[in-house]
């Protein structure tokens, strides 16, 4: 039984963690694991995250993909855009069949990086249930949720993740509710490691999924993946999109190892102050028409984040 | 070794005796035994397995695909409405070619909650692609399983297998239980897609209409080939431990006017209604259906055939009843009995015969001759 292997870990201090010295994306490596072959849209951002999250996992890799854009950006049968084993499974399953997977590979004696790769509405609505029982079985894997803020590859409908006042085909006068706090609910489950990240931030990624897989246990990454055709924004502002998602507060990258807190350094300067969120929002045509009210709201929410996550750092709670 | 056991340990033994990878496991009424004494034996150290309690019974299926895709024999267990939770993964487990095996503790499905036996669980279940058999006696819980793992293994197959015992009347209920040195019976697990991070591969992408349409294809042709398969397994599992089966269990049929065909531990209660109607000089046999899938071929011509179903098809009747229908071209008497866990007596089941109305279906107990 694997149940206690958090708890076990929790009691070792965190030394040791083997960060390599990659300073620039020149000292990223060369090789490829996801081809330029993809069914990515244009200005794609997942995709890119992709090939960093490939580039720092190498190739003793399995990917674990449910129903999300990585089910169609792979490629269609019986060609592929993928150069490590990729293994699609149901929508609600990808955490499950990750514990499955990673078992039996220890069994094997194989040390394997185990990688879920799912979307947003396949980690905070469908998936969650097995997402919490593998953190909570303390499942050896790095479960990633590239978030794109919709069901992107169904026409961009509303999901849990999309944030409040933001306009799908199933939110056409924009979304009533906010955002769904995942990180705070995978925080709640104690892993080991978790962290967020931003396609617009590339090293940073490579960097915190390099220290993922270096520790044993449940492993957690939230990125924020700008959509071009989901955001309504010209595929060429995808990278400046995400920039602008961390300078405003609106997306803080930190790390928590064994639950402290870390703010990561392109969000250190933002935070202290950060750009108007205005310049976030008006560049996408998913907040068009964003009526005083909601903006007000968002913004107070940015705030909030901001203050909450600054007060932990520094140890006031 | 010679024990006593109930349905529910002989297929933990037999489990046991397997040693797979990795089990997943949920709990559920009836079947809870199971995963609860596999639990002991890997807790006591009596089996190596990586026992991953799961958050329900779709993980249980999600976290045996991805196990077996991994290069390892993995089990399950469940039961009816956990049977049906998992039901897109149990597709997915045979799409996707993997030997799974998986115990089905057969029980009725609320409203009303009802943890007695039923068999429309697993018909449920019918058009998935996995091999089905049904078993009913404790001893055979323990052989089919162990049979399982080796035809679903089988290169030829490379589907999972359910083996299905009645709730309570088999799960529960103790019998003489024979369990063996198993020794080279089961072969190392070898699956031919196992995955390779040396030979990367991707499993199940999008595919378009002529490559899916093929896949299909296959899956039916092992389930064909799956019944030569199936005798292989069985006749050298009656070799090496002196117990044969077969695709039915035939009793007192050759000279039969009149063969009741049930499943599972009906199918037991009609061998004593035979022989009291034997007694009575009604030349009566009865054919206990073990694999439903793949379906077998029934010799029954010149016969009068009595179904009973525990189990229904609204709208269209006994599943069974209709598939003997089907496959001989035969009208039998169909009679849904047993659901819910009724009781049904051997008196009944010669009752049945008796009465009997060919071409026509009765509710146990409900409703007559409809």
């Amino acid at each position: 039984m694997s149940g206690n292997r958090i708890a076990k870990l929790s009691l070792q201090p965190m030394t040791n963690i083997n960060e390599r010295s990659v300073s620039n994306l020149s000292a990223i490596p060369k090789e490829e694991y996801l081809y330029k072959c993809t069914s990515a849209c244009a200005g794609c951002s997942s995709s890119l995250c992709l090939r960093y999250v490939l580039k720092a996992a190498g190739p003793d890799s399995v990917l674990v993909v449910p129903a999300c854009c990585t089910s169609v950006i792979q490629g269609m049968y019986p060609g592929t855009a993928m150069n490590v084993p990729v293994y699609n499974i149901a929508f609600a399953a990808a955490a499950a069949c990750a514990s499955g997977m990673s078992e039996a590979l220890a069994a094997l004696g194989k040390e394997t990086n185990v990688i879920v790769y799912a979307g947003d509405g396949g980690t905070v609505d469908i998936g969650i249930q097995a997402l919490s029982g593998a953190f909570e079985r303390g499942t050896n894997f790095l479960y990633i949720c590239y978030d794109n803020e919709a069901y992107g590859n169904t026409g961009m409908q509303r999901s849990g993740s999309t944030p409040l006042g933001a306009r799908t085909t199933t939110t056409p006068g924009g979304k009533p509710t906010a955002k769904k706090d995942l990180d705070r609910i995978v925080e709640a489950h104690n892993p080991p490691y978790m962290a967020t990240a931003c396609s617009a931030y590339p090293l940073d990624l490579y960097k915190k999924v390099k220290k993922a897989l270096s520790i044993e246990g449940p492993k957690f990454i939230h990125i924020l993946a700008p959509c071009p055709p989901g955001w309504r924004y010209p595929t060429e502002k995808t990278v400046e999109m995400g920039k602008l998602a961390v300078k405003t507060g609106t997306w803080i990258l930190y790390e928590r190892e064994f639950g402290k807190l870390a703010i990561s350094g392109p969000s250190k300067a933002a935070m202290k102050k950060p750009a108007p969120l205005e310049d976030y929002i008006k560049g996408q045509g998913r907040f068009k028409n964003l009526s005083p009210e909601v903006f007000d709201e968002m913004r107070q929410q940015v705030e909030h984040n901001i203050q909450r996550l600054s007060r932990e750092e520094a140890g006031v709670c | 070794m010679l024990t006593i056991a109930t349905g529910n340990k002989a297929v933990a033994a037999a489990v046991k005796a397997a040693n797979p990878g990795v089990i997943a496991a949920y709990p559920i009424t009836p079947q809870t035994e199971i995963v609860e004494q596999i639990a002991d034996y890997v807790t006591d150290g009596e089996l190596a397995s990586r026992y991953i309690p799961v958050e329900s019974e779709h993980s249980a299926m999600a976290a045996c695909i991805g196990a077996s895709a991994g290069g390892v024999r993995t089990f399950t267990a469940t039961s009816s409405h956990g049977l049906l939770y998992m039901h897109e993964m149990v597709h997915w487990a045979a799409g996707a070619r993997l030997p799974i095996v998986m115990a089905n503790v057969n029980r009725a499905l609320g409203p009303g909650w009802n943890t007695w036996a039923e068999h429309t669980d697993a018909f449920s279940q019918r058009d998935t692609g996995w091999l089905q058999v049904f078993v009913g006696t404790v001893q055979e819980a323990y052989d089919a399983t162990l049979m399982a793992f080796k035809i679903a293994e089988d290169e030829r197959v490379l589907l999972p297998v359910m083996v299905n015992l009645d709730g309570f009347t088999l799960s529960h209920i103790m019998q003489s239980l024979e369990t063996a040195e198993i020794g080279d019976f089961l072969p190392p697990y070898h699956l031919p897609h196992a995955i390779d991070t040396e030979n990367p591969c991707v499993y199940g992408p999008m595919t378009g209409p002529a490559d899916y349409f093929r896949f299909r294809w296959d899956i039916e042709r092992s389930m064909r080939d799956a019944r030569g398969v199936i005798a292989d397994v069985e006749r050298e599992f009656a070799e090496r431990f002196g117990r044969s089966y077969g695709p039915t269990e035939d009793y007192r049929c050759e000279d039969a006017d009149v063969v009741v065909i049930a499943m599972g531990t009906l199918g037991k209660e009609a061998e004593v209604a035979v022989d009291r109607l034997r007694d009575e000089g009604i030349k009566a046999g009865s054919m206990r259906l073990r694999w439903f899938r793949p379906f077998p071929d029934l010799d029954l011509a010149g016969r009068e055939v009595v179904v009973i179903d525990r189990d229904y098809s609204f709208g269209f009747g006994g599943v069974v009843a209709h598939s003997i229908r089907s496959k001989t071209g035969i009208e039998p008497y169909s009679v849904i009995a047993g659901l819910g866990g009724q009781e049904v007596t051997y008196n009944d089941i010669a009752d049945f015969v008796r009465n009997r109305h060919p071409g026509e279906e009765t509710w146990f107990g409900v409703s007559d001759h409809v």
